[in-house]
């Protein structure tokens, strides 16, 4: 089995969905921001944005937008 | 009140009906909304192919969905975080939005898994069915599984998965909204491991 395709098809029954996730993004990007252990206090989050590429995309901007004002 | 008087925790007041500086606190959203759309836009590799005059479209079509989804909502900001980062979040998803219906009217649907498409899937895979008698029959397995979704799981499995197209403009062409699409990859992606663990391909605790 390639270990491509055995990573591809695991899913994390942690993983919350989107919109879940999105609904704590803010949250959960200011934690990171602050250097807090956001995925460790969410887990499920966690779990969605290492699995959903436009919910990461939208994490990476919020967390660049946050930045950018001299978080 | 000036702009620079407008403090994190004046927001929300400021915006609502009524206030006496609402119409300086909207002005100054949007225009938050306008900088914040810009530089995402400058920052996703969606955005690089657009000519200045699209760039400009999305980024004022985002900030005003934006600003109209913020004062919507604005009865839910709880103040878990600071206003603006609650509001940015508005911004940046609307600039998902934007980019996804762009795509969508620009380029047509490929909703088919030709031969060409599934050799590319094959190789990002880490497959290589000219290589023995068991990578051919993972490959054949592997489409058999495929072939075996729902025609809906399929053919969003197909265009997202095998031919590439951006989640966001799959949402805006099934009028459906992210999760749901998303929802529907992840069953797949169980069904097909569940598949390829009943022809013995791989071991139950191997995954999750």
């Amino acid at each position: 089995m390639s270990d491509i395709l055995a990573r591809f098809l695991a899913t994390d029954p942690e993983d919350v969905g989107c919109t879940e996730a999105i609904a704590a993004l803010h949250v959960y990007v200011e934690l990171v921001a602050d250097g807090v252990d956001a995925a460790g206090r969410y887990p499920g989050v966690a779990a969605h944005l290492a699995a959903c590429g436009p919910c990461f995309e939208d994490y990476e901007g919020l967390l660049h937008a946050v930045a950018a004002d001299g978080w | 009140m000036t702009d620079e008087e407008l403090r994190d925790a004046d927001w929300p007041a400021e915006l609502r009906p009524g206030s006496a500086g609402r119409d300086r606190a909207l002005a100054r959203l949007h225009e938050m909304a306008l900088r914040v759309a810009f530089r995402e836009l400058g920052r996703r590799a969606a955005a690089a192919s657009l000519t200045h005059h699209e760039r400009e479209e999305v980024a004022h079509d985002a900030a005003a969905d934006a600003v109209l989804a913020i004062l919507a909502k604005l009865d839910e900001f709880r103040g878990e975080s600071r206003f603006t980062t609650w509001a940015y979040k508005f911004v940046v998803l609307e600039v998902s939005h934007q980019l996804g219906r762009r795509y969508r009217r620009t380029v047509p649907p490929v909703l088919v898994l030709d031969a060409e498409a599934w050799e590319r899937f094959e190789d990002r895979m880490g497959l290589d069915p000219a290589r023995d008698a068991e990578a051919r029959d993972l490959a054949a397995a592997l489409r058999r599984a495929i072939d075996a979704l729902t025609e809906r799981q399929r053919e969003v499995f197909v265009e997202v998965v095998v031919h590439g197209v951006p989640l966001d403009a799959v949402v805006e062409r099934r009028q459906t909204n992210r999760n749901a699409v998303y929802k529907m990859i992840f069953d797949a992606r169980r069904k097909i491991r569940a598949a390829l663990v009943a022809d013995g391909y791989l071991e139950i605790e191997e995954g999750r």
